[in-house]
Formats: C-alpha cells, structure tokens, sequence
C-alpha cells in the first residue's frame, strides 16, 4: 500500500465500510448476532458509538425486530447477521418482509472467497437461498464493490416498493482495505427506476368515476401505511371531499382511523359484514396500495362483479394479477392521492350517496362483531376491548403473532394512526409479535408496546423475551391463552369434521414463572372482573410483561368468509350455529 | 361452487394458454440468469425455450429470448414480474409487436447408409440445411429457420437413421429499422 492512500480517509477495510455505511445512512440501531464470518464487523461496531447493536437471541428474531422496528418508524430496519445457520435463520423474516413489504437490509457475513463452494464451516449458498426471499441480493467478491453495494441496498430496499435486500460479504472481504465513497446516485443499477408519479390521464379518468359513483367504496391497504404518514393525510383528505366509505386491508389499518365517521372496519376473510358487502355491492371501487390478496377477495370470479375498479400501485405486477381492473394508476399511493384530491377538488363535487349510507347503515346494523357477554370467562374479543380501552390515552403501538388473536386484534383494537400497527400479514409468520416488539421498543423507548399473542404462537420466539430483559426494553406480551393453536382448531372445526390434530398444546408453561426466569414481570388473569386492574399493572409496569390471559377455549372467529364462497356469504357470528356452519360448508365435508 | 376442503378459495380457470416470445435485456451480472429462471420455477411459469447470450459486452448488457406459453393474464403476470427485477432493463413481448422475427439453429445427426443417405441429403437440401461433418456412414446438418421448420426437418429425419439433436432455442428480433 503506498504512503498517501494510507492517509486517505476513505481507505479502510470492508468491516470499516459497513459501519461507516450504516452511519451514512443514519442507522441508529441494528438487531444481529455475531459468529464466525462476521467477526471483523463486529469489531468495528465493538470501536464506535454510532450505532447501537441488539443483541438478539436467534436470528429470526433480529429479522423480525427489524421489521417491527421499519415498520413503526418508516425507516429501514438492518440486521446483521453470520453466515451458514445465521443466514438460513433469517429466510423467515427476509420472506415475512417481502410479503409485506417492508424495507430491511441484512448484512450477513459469508465464508472466504478462496473457500466458496468448498462446503466450508458454516458455508452456505447465501445468495441463492435468498434470491426468492428478496427484492435483491448481492455477494460482494471485492472491497471496491462494497460501498457501491451497501448504497445501492439501501436504494433499493427503502424506494419503490419496498422490501428486504441482502448483502453478502466474505470474511477476506471484510479485511481487505479499499476504499470508500459516500452514497451517490451513480450506485444504483440504471436498470432500476420505480415510477412515483401516476398517469395525468389515467388520473382523470379516475376522478371521472369518483364523481359519478353511486355506490362507491375506498379499499386501502399497506401501501399507504409504506408511503408514509402524509399518504395518510391526503387519503382522510379525500374520504373528507368525496364522502365515501372506506375499509382497509390487515396491512392497512391506521392509515384511516377507526374513530372516523367513514369507517367500515376491516374487509376481508374476517372482515365485517358491511365492509364485505360494500365490495361486493358497489359500483366504483378505488383500491388504495392494496393487491386483491386471496383473503381479501374470495371467490374471484363473485368478486365485486358490477363495479369499475381503479387500482394504485406502486408495483406494476400487482395490477390485473388477481383481479382484472378498469383503471390502473402505477405510482406511490402519497403521489397519486395528491393528484387525485387536486383533480377531484377542481373538477367534481361531492356526489350524493345518501341511499348508499342508508344501505350500509343497513348491513352495519346486524352487528358483524357481536358476541356473547360472558361473565365467568373472558372472551378473547372482551379481553382486546378491554386493553384498547386500557391503551387509550398511550402513546401505543400494537404487535401481534398470527392466528385467532391476530384477527380478533384487527376487529376489535382501533388504530387512529399509521405506523401503530405490526403483524405478519402476507406470509402468517407465528412468532412475529414479540421480536417486532422489540424492535418497535428500541425505536420508540417511551412509548406503549404491545404484543398481542396467541399461546402457541408466542412460544415460537419467547427466547426474545431474554434481549427484552437485556436492553431493558419494556414490551407486554399480552397472551390470549386458549391452550389452543385457534385458528388450526378452527378451521379442523369446520372443515375436518372437529378433527382436532396435534392443535391442543397438553403442556403449558407457566407463563409467570417463565417471566420471572427471564427477569420479567409475569400477570395472569382467569376472571373478567379482575382484567381492568391487571392491564393497569401490566402498563404501569417498566419491565417486559408476561400477561397470561386465561380465555375461553373454544371460542372461534367470526364473522367469516367460507372457503369457495364470496363477499356476500359471510357466516356471521349469530347465525353460526353448528347447522349453518355445516351448511356454508358443505362443500368441504363430504370431500373431508 | 363446492369445493374439497380447504383454507384456500379453489378455482378453475378456463381461459386459453397462449404462447409468447419475450426479449428482455438484463445487465450481465453473476446470478442474473438464476434470478430469472428462479422466477418461472417460483410462480410456476413455462419456459417452452430459452436463449441467452451477451450482446453487447461493452455496457454488460445480455439478451435472454424466452418463449413461454400461459393465459394472457399469466403472460402479463410474467412480463410485469421480469420488469420489476432490479438487474432488467427492458421486457418486449416480441409476439404482441406482431412484427418480430424467430429463428432457431439446430445441429443434427443422422446415421444411415444405402438409399437413405441419397434420400437425407436430399431432403436436407430442400430444407436448406448444411452438412458440416460427414463421415462414411453418418452426417451432421446445421439448419436455421423458425422453431417449426426445425421440428419438421427432425421428424423427416427420424425414420432416416436421427441419432441426435442440439438446439438452441429461439432467438428474436423486431423488424424495421427500431431497436428495442
């Protein structure tokens, strides 16, 4: 190496360039686990304070905290993580977060070079593994790529739509010195241009059908909440101007609020009544960041069959892939929103759709969400209304895992902002809630955090509960503990002919003591009665909390759409008794 | 509709297969081949021929000609989901331009003697294929021309003694004096 290079502040090794990258980028945490192939990077973070490092306790773990962490911030989520099993630990979250698109960037650390393809110590084909789990991927062989590459990762995680990238860096890599430049717009491939702006054209045509709807209806979902908190704004802007109903997709919830005069609830398998119906029903239905997902539309082909459908999005192939569509608008939903309410405001007035409120008012009426009042029990719908209640006035951000919890968490919590709201919408990742927690925690350190958890599904990453403990991170664990994986029971109910297969758990922990092993607080609760007072302690506590809420046990979710049916043949909750359920799905039990 | 049970919506769709020629050009980078073909595999898209090769190797650029069959929503479904990948810089369905030239290169071996030989010779002449290595009992064409043509000429060859084929797949080019 020659004299002056040496002096170039630039020259550094590849462990120094990660860092120094993550900084450039204004990283302010990253969630990893160290190991072999990392060992150089983690040196660098060990010399620094820039960036703080989670130390998780498995590395599907960091990848959901990362998620958790990107998702209630708007920023991208990083983890870093070793080669071999700390990589294939990470295709959970990496695939989690391209289902849902969330921007995370995941370092990993790879074998020498000179050792790829040898089946070394803790190799693995990182990049192949991964290729189908990301939006990109890259195996960086030489130092000079590196900083090109990390600011090309961030690029291309955090725009268009985004989504997970992983970037591969081999240990020889790590130590070799080359040098570094700060991002630059030269970074990115020329072949990667998202379009942001919606079609002046297709605009038009848009708000031509938004003033002569009669039935219309607005379908939002996560891409709003990715767009950022002024796409939420526009979109409450525009319900204001035109007057429309609105539901939402699970990714979506926030971006309108619950409170709001507009509100149909959730859509969808589980969605109420109402908001089916005005899908089914309308005549104009403008789709929002939302991609016409198999649990949002039912039978296809019943699908909303007399309407004009407009469909933004930021990602051509979402258009017509489910659902043919009458007008598409390729743009990022903020930017759209924006044209549109300009248009709108300019060009249109409010139509009148009185009648259309009258009808909804109709199907909101027979009370989708009802359920029995329970003295002796907590229901697990009571027990979400009770922490909702309990939350407000918070500053409060929900997590949740997947299953019955989950949908009952979405039907029953009203979430008024963007940004509050986590859970594993595309991929059903049991085990997502608590890791996202603490990612969501080490973001917003005063802030209210809450998981809502199954039984089972919390059991898959309690070892998190280790790093809660560690960084001092005060997540509440709120376990509707059923001793079921509920929604398999559900569906073994109602399709394999009460079947119950390996979906009762005979052994329980005892989520008190496991709290306390962890160095926590454990809560449990069996009454309805004495629910209110436990939250209260649950939330005054400032250490991680265990709440073991004992709920009813067989206690299903509803309303429903059956499998084969469409939106307007929902099983609703009262009309759920065993005849009906076994009428709606007929079709499945002689084929059981 | 009935349906066997199951936490998925089942559906049959009926709408035709149709069969499309698509040029897509990519930056030339390791793995960008996988990242392709991973994506048939994937979503479960045909690859009826495949051809990649660099073509202009000073910007990197490679040229991949895939003919795939599907419904025309699948087709676009394809087309959308090759565009998206970061490494692609244009996706053409050469079979929507309606303009496009295909043409496929195949070398075939054929082992006879007698009146076959007479016979293959002249039929490799009607189909204007060239002997490139002959030997006292065998020969070797090489013939160009669209995908059928090729398949015709194989299928005349089989009962003359075919031992084997290598082709190339499809390789495509818009006409006119437009690049893509």
């Amino acid at each position: 190496m020659s004299e002056t290079s040496s002096h170039n502040p630039n020259q550094m090794t590849g462990a120094a360039m990660i860092v120094r990258a993550l900084a450039d980028h204004g990283i302010k945490h990253i969630f990893g686990y160290p190991g072999g192939a990392v060992l150089p990077i983690y040196d660098e973070i060990f010399q620094q304070d820039k960036v703080e490092h989670i130390l998780v306790r498995h590395e599907q773990g960091a990848g959901h905290a990362a998620e958790g962490y990107a998702r209630s911030t708007g920023k991208p989520g990083v983890v870093l993580v070793t080669s071999g099993p700390g990589a294939t630990n990470m295709v959970t979250p990496l695939t989690d977060a391209l289902m849902d698109s969330i921007p995370l960037v995941c370092i990993t650390g790879q074998v020498p070079t000179h050792l790829i393809g040898n089946d070394a110590f803790q190799e693995c084909d990182t990049v192949g593994i991964t290729r189908p789990c990301t939006k990109h991927n890259w195996l960086v062989r030489n130092v000079n790529d590196l900083a090109k590459v990390l600011h090309e990762a961030f690029y291309v995680a955090t725009t268009g739509r985004p989504g997970p990238v992983v970037v591969d860096v081999p240990k020889d890599v790590q130590f070799a010195t080359g040098t570094y430049h700060p991002p630059r717009k030269s970074d990115v491939h020329v072949s990667y241009a998202p379009r942001v702006k919606g079609d002046a054209a297709q605009i038009r045509k848009a708000v031509a059908l938004l003033a002569g709807a009669k039935r219309p209806v607005i379908y939002t979902g996560g891409g709003v909440i990715n767009s950022g908190v002024e796409a939420s704004k526009l979109l409450r802007e525009l319900v204001e101007a035109t007057g429309f109903p609105i539901t939402s997709t699970l990714m979506g919830l926030g971006a309108y609020p619950a409170s709001g005069a507009n509100w149909l609830g959730m859509l969808g398998m589980h969605g109420t009544y109402e908001a089916n119906m005005a899908m089914h029903d309308c005549d104009v239905m403008l789709c929002v960041g939302a991609r016409f997902d198999d649990r949002i539309t039912g039978r296809t082909d019943a699908f909303s069959p007399n309407s004009k459908k407009i469909h933004i999005d930021i990602d051509p192939s979402s258009i017509n892939k489910n659902i043919r569509v009458d007008v598409p608008i390729i743009g990022d939903c903020g930017n759209v929103l924006g044209d549109i309410l300009q248009v709108f405001k300019a060009e249109a007035k409010k139509p009148d759709i009185k009648t259309w409120w009258q009808q909804i008012a109709a199907w909101k009426a027979r009370n989708s969400l009802a359920y029995k009042k329970n003295n002796d029990v907590i229901l697990p719908q009571f027990a979400i209304q009770r922490l909702f209640e309990a939350t407000r006035g918070h500053d409060t951000y929900i997590t949740t895992e997947v299953g019955q919890h989950q949908m009952w968490a979405a039907q029953f919590f009203g979430f008024e902002k963007p940004h509050r709201w986590m859970t594993s919408g595309g991929l059903g990742t049991m085990g997502y809630g608590l890791p996202a927690a603490l990612g969501v925690q080490v973001a917003h350190r005063d802030s209210l955090v809450v998981d809502i958890a199954g039984d089972a599904s919390v059991q898959m990453t309690m070892q998190e509960m280790a790093t809660a403990v560690q960084y001092e991170l005060p997540i509440k664990i709120f376990i509707l503990n059923n001793q079921y994986m509920g929604m398999v029971r559900q569906w073994q109910q109602l399709l394999h002919g009460n079947r119950l297969s390996h979906s009762y758990t005979e052994a329980m922990p005892d989520f008190v003591k496991l709290a306390e092993a962890y160095g926590g607080v454990g809560l449990q609760v069996f009454k309805p009665g004495d629910l209110d007072g436990a939250l209260q302690e649950m939330i005054k506590v400032r250490k991680p909390v265990l709440f073991d809420c004992r709920v009813a046990a067989l206690e299903n979710c509803f309303p429903m759409i059956p499998s084969g049916k469409a939106h307007n043949e929902m099983l609703l909750p009262a009309e759920a008794n065993d005849e009906a359920t076994a009428a709606a799905f007929a079709g499945g039990k002689a084929l059981v | 509709m009935n349906q066997p049970a199951s936490a998925y919506f089942l559906e049959d769709r009926h709408d035709p297969n149709e069969t499309h020629t698509l040029s897509v050009l990519v930056a030339n980078e390791p793995g960008v081949l996988a990242r392709v073909i991973g994506l048939f595999s994937g979503r479960g898209y045909n690859i009826e021929s495949l051809t990649v090769s660099e073509t202009e190797s000073q910007k990197h650029v490679s040229r991949i000609t895939i003919v795939t069959t599907g419904t025309p929503m699948v087709i676009q479904q394809i087309k959308h989901q090759l565009d998206r990948m970061i490494p692609v810089y244009r996706v053409v369905d050469m079979t929507l331009t309606g303009r496009a030239i295909e043409r496929e290169l195949a070398m075939v071996k054929v082992r006879g003697g007698g009146d076959n030989r007479v016979e293959t010779l002249r039929l490799a002449d009607a189909f204007r294929a060239r002997v490139i290595d002959a030997t006292t009992e065998s020969f070797v064409f090489e013939i160009t021309g669209n995908s059928s043509k090729i398949s015709q000429f194989i299928d005349l060859m089989r009962p003359l003694g075919l031992v084997e084929v290598s082709r190339t797949g499809v390789a495509a080019i818009g006409r006119g004096p437009e690049g893509m």
